[in-house]
């Protein structure tokens, strides 16, 4: 080091001139970030989806595309719905409290839907983002119980969910399947992306 | 500046070139210090190729990859068919590709046989620690390039690997799904997400990836390389002759330059087996599901990450709320040892404690999910702490304890149980040993500065052991 002592005021207007590249650049990184935020383009195609559900039979299931997730819309029978009574005890949230994924107020009960046999959900495990698969068949199956009463499995990690998309305890997904905002137009006409209060 | 160096006019052409070129750029003093007058140690083994194999394939894959960028398309609808268009229409389009796919395989096992060696050399000692650090975060760039490489296909399997990557991110409290958004940039993996891991893939990382393995070189020559003894050949106590060179080393060229050539044709042979008759490798260097376009409407059945991940990949399968009781027990039994068993000073057994009982609420109150994704990226992070954990009195495996041996043995078999077990379906019992084998690297890691005390050592020679041939 050297012997010359140390210029104060050179020092201060070094650290000043310093402090203001430093606030210059991280100004600079600003619009960069910005760029990683989805586009105008990408927010403006999250419309509202319209589904015709007359030709969905009891038991089946159809897929639909909204905001490039898939929707699923579910007819269930009325065994299904029974089952639910039944799956209750072995659930993480059987009355959908928890906050993460905001239920809308007219899927808060048992059948998470307004009419107990339709059951609309985005299929999207909130684990970490797979597509569950159907498990309708009851009974014992590779990685699934042997009482399973019918639901669905995430192939990723194996978290299952009940008919009503609510999942069991000790599961990696944390929360039950996300219900998006939907109203009915018609008896079988859907609206999937909106709903009346919206 | 250094002296400007007259030559004789009788010189050749060459020499006069040269020392033209030497007076204005180190061109002769680098090469002396890197090759011919790096000083290696000369009891180098077969585990010494796989540091030169990996500058190899790094050089296989950055050609190879500038020839897939002149077909490629990063764009979501065109990408899958313009990867099958450089497979049957781009002339040796294939063979180009399919070095690619099986070079990034390949540097993964290059990379962890290299990692095995510094591990059980104990390259990583001191003065090697920055050696080990930065090849730690050559390790991580390299996952990064890997993992957005795979999106760039665009078939199922890259499509949903990422979902469940970037989903991760979505797991830290507060920021998470704003985060996953930034990474993303759209509301689903798609086309912005795609063109950025392109941008990432081919430029970002791999100038990262070269910055630091230039970094890992100087260092090692800086310091000079280990080898299998652990003994110094250029200490202050080491033999050397009368130019000062190490009695034990001799220059990287010839010596080791011919040396690896035996490397390089032995890994060639393999490489080319593969790419020429199995580049698929079965399923696990391409996935077949990855021979599907990408749906975001549809999971396949079974998905699982590509072979090198699948270590880390089980870790993360493994932390579930039941787990986490284990994991708070094993964070409240670490405090109290700190607190009941040690000499610290009452502050800090306090702060302990205090960081403990937080550290366990915060189990208690934060999803499973994001302890996974710790749990995960500890178990990377945590290699690069590996030369202050090692507390014992020896480098290298050779005069280490015995039952050493055996906890190493067990550390490899644990590897890739839980490497086998990230690519099955998930099951309970796979889930309950992949959480014992989640225990037990830590552990390894964890408890290291009190095991690797344990048991008596065997003595050092002056100098290392080398059988002329």
């Amino acid at each position: 080091m050297s012997d010359t002592p140390v210029d104060t005021s050179k020092r201060t207007w070094l650290i000043a001139s310093t402090c203001a590249g430093a606030v210059g650049g991280a100004a600079v990184a600003v619009p960069f970030v910005s760029t990683f935020q989805p586009s105008e383009r990408a927010k403006a195609a999250g419309a509202a989806v319209e589904v015709d559900i007359s030709a969905l039979k009891p038991g089946e299931k159809m897929t639909v595309e909204w905001r490039g997730k898939p929707v699923w819309i579910v007819k269930r029978t009325p065994e299904q719905v029974e089952s639910l009574n039944k799956t209750e005890s072995q659930l993480a949230d059987p009355a959908s409290e928890r906050k993460a994924y905001p239920i809308p107020a007219y899927a808060k009960n048992q059948h998470r839907s307004i009419k107990p046999e339709i059951f609309v959900a985005v299929g999207i495990c909130t684990h970490l983002g797979c597509s569950p698969s159907d498990k309708f068949q009851t009974g014992a199956q590779p990685s699934l119980p042997a009482d399973w009463l019918g639901g669905f499995l995430c192939p990723c990690h194996g978290s299952t969910f009940d008919i009503a998309g609510r999942v069991f305890k000790n599961k990696p997904a944390p929360d039950n399947l996300e219900i998006p905002p939907h109203m009915y137009l018609s008896e079988t006409k859907l609206l999937i992306g909106e709903d009346k209060k919206a | 500046m250094a002296e400007f160096k007259e030559i004789s006019p009788n010189a050749s052409a060459g020499e006069k070139l040269l020392n033209w070129v030497d007076n204005r750029f180190p061109l002769t003093k680098m090469v002396k210090e890197h090759v011919s007058e790096y000083y290696a140690p000369k009891n180098f083994n077969f585990w010494y190729f796989f540091g030169s194999l990996a500058m190899l394939v790094l050089v296989i894959q950055i050609v190879t990859g500038i020839f897939l960028v002149m077909h490629y398309k990063p764009d979501a609808a065109l990408a899958f068919a313009s990867v099958e268009y450089i497979m049957r229409d781009v002339p040796w389009g294939w063979l180009i590709r399919y070095m690619h796919s099986t070079g990034a395989s390949a540097f993964f096992v290059v990379v962890y046989l290299h990692m095995y060696r510094g591990l059980i050399y104990g390259s990583y000692r001191q003065p090697r620690e920055l050696v080990w650090v930065f090849g730690c975060a050559i390790f991580l760039a390299l996952m990064a390039e890997a993992f957005m490489g795979y999106l760039l296909p665009w078939g199922q399997m890259s499509y949903w690997g990422a979902q469940v990557i970037v989903n991760l991110f979505a797991a830290v409290p507060f920021v998470g799904p704003d985060l996953a958004l930034l990474i993303r940039g759209d509301y689903v993996v798609g086309d912005a997400t795609l063109n950025r891991f392109f941008s990432f893939h081919v430029i970002a990382v791999p100038l990262v990836l070269l910055g630091l393995v230039v970094a890992h070189i100087i260092a090692l020559h800086e310091v000079g390389s280990n080898n299998p003894d652990g003994v110094e050949i250029k200490g202050p106590n080491a033999p050397k002759d009368a130019n000062g060179h190490p009695l034990d080393g001799v220059p990287f060229h010839p010596y080791y330059t011919v040396h690896d050539i035996l490397g390089v044709s032995g890994f060639l042979l393999v490489f080319s087996a593969v790419i020429f008759f199995a580049p698929e490798f079965g399923g696990y260097f391409l996935e077949y599901n990855n021979f599907i376009p990408a749906d975001p409407l549809k999971t396949p059945l079974h998905i699982a990450p590509v072979w090198y991940f699948t270590p880390f990949y089980s870790m993360l399968r493994a932390i579930t709320s039941e787990m986490m009781y284990v994991l708070i027990a094993c964070v409240l039994a670490g405090a109290y040892f700190g607190a009941a068993k040690t000499n610290l000073p009452k502050v800090i057994k306090a702060g302990v404690v205090g960081a403990a009982v937080f550290v366990s609420l915060l189990m208690l109150s934060i999803d499973a999910k994001f302890w996974g994704v710790v749990v995960m990226g500890g178990a990377v992070v945590i290699l690069f702490f590996l030369p202050w954990l090692d507390n014992c009195a020896v480098k290298s495996i050779r005069y280490r304890p015995d039952w050493h041996k055996y906890m190493y043995g067990v550390f490899v078999v644990n590897f890739i149980a839980l490497a086998y077990l990230g690519v099955q379906p998930p099951s309970p019992i796979g889930e309950r040993v992949s959480q014992v084998g989640t225990l037990f690297y830590f552990g390894f890691f964890l408890l290291m500065p009190i095991w690797s005390r344990i048991g008596e050592t065997k003595p050092v020679p002056d100098r290392v052991t080398f059988t002329p041939h």
